[in-house]
């Protein structure tokens, strides 16, 4: 039981880690700036989960799991909200998305 | 496995911080800097049980909350700053 606890949290923690190279080079490579947030935005929540989550499956029933807990649901709280705000304010500030910058500078435009 | 981890959370930062160095607009360097202090609080916690020390769970705790407000104080002091520009600049 043990074991398989203990090769589970392996396994998270590199796909987590996995995930955070993914969002790091993304954020470099990336052509403009909403793809290079798609990439930093997505990949940090889904890193975030998986690396806390294999950490607290080491922590094992203590109060160091409800303290990661606690950072785990701060930081989903507030990356995608943050995300959100830099995006609204790109967009209030006239950045347009490439592909579709008619329909979006429309709507940005009414508003 | 955590030294794996810390790792790569090292060398995403290091591109983060690139990217914060490069980026064309106001708004890359805010989302490099977003990407970075996340990943800071990430590297705590694996800090904290890498070397064995839970106290790091609070920093972490505290730099995630930081983190957060700093990102969205900047962003509204940017956000008035730049519309206001682009607003005399259009008419």
């Amino acid at each position: 039981m043990a074991g398989v606890i203990d090769g589970l949290s392996w396994l998270l923690l590199l796909i987590g880690g996995g995930f955070v190279l993914i969002g790091g080079i993304g954020t470099l490579r990336l052509p403009n700036f909403y793809t290079r947030m798609h990439a930093a935005s997505l990949t940090d929540s889904m890193a975030t989960l998986l690396i806390l989550s294999g950490i607290m499956l080491q922590a094992g029933w203590s109060l160091a799991t409800i303290k990661l807990f606690a950072i785990l649901v701060f930081l989903l709280l507030t990356g995608p909200t943050a995300s959100y705000a830099l995006a609204n304010a790109a967009l209030l500030s006239g950045m347009k998305p490439e592909e579709t910058g008619r329909t979006v500078g429309d709507k940005a435009s009414a508003s | 496995m955590y030294y794996g981890v810390a790792f790569a959370i090292f060398v995403t930062m290091g591109l983060a911080m690139v990217r914060a160095l490069l980026g064309p607009t106001v708004y890359d360097r805010v989302l490099a800097v977003n990407t970075f202090g996340t990943k800071t609080a990430l590297l705590l916690a694996v800090i904290a049980f890498l070397y064995g020390r839970q106290d790091f769970l609070d920093l972490a705790l505290a730099y995630a909350l930081i983190n957060f407000i700093g990102v969205l104080a900047v962003l509204a002091f940017f956000q008035n700053r730049r519309t206001d520009k682009s607003n005399t600049h259009e008419e």
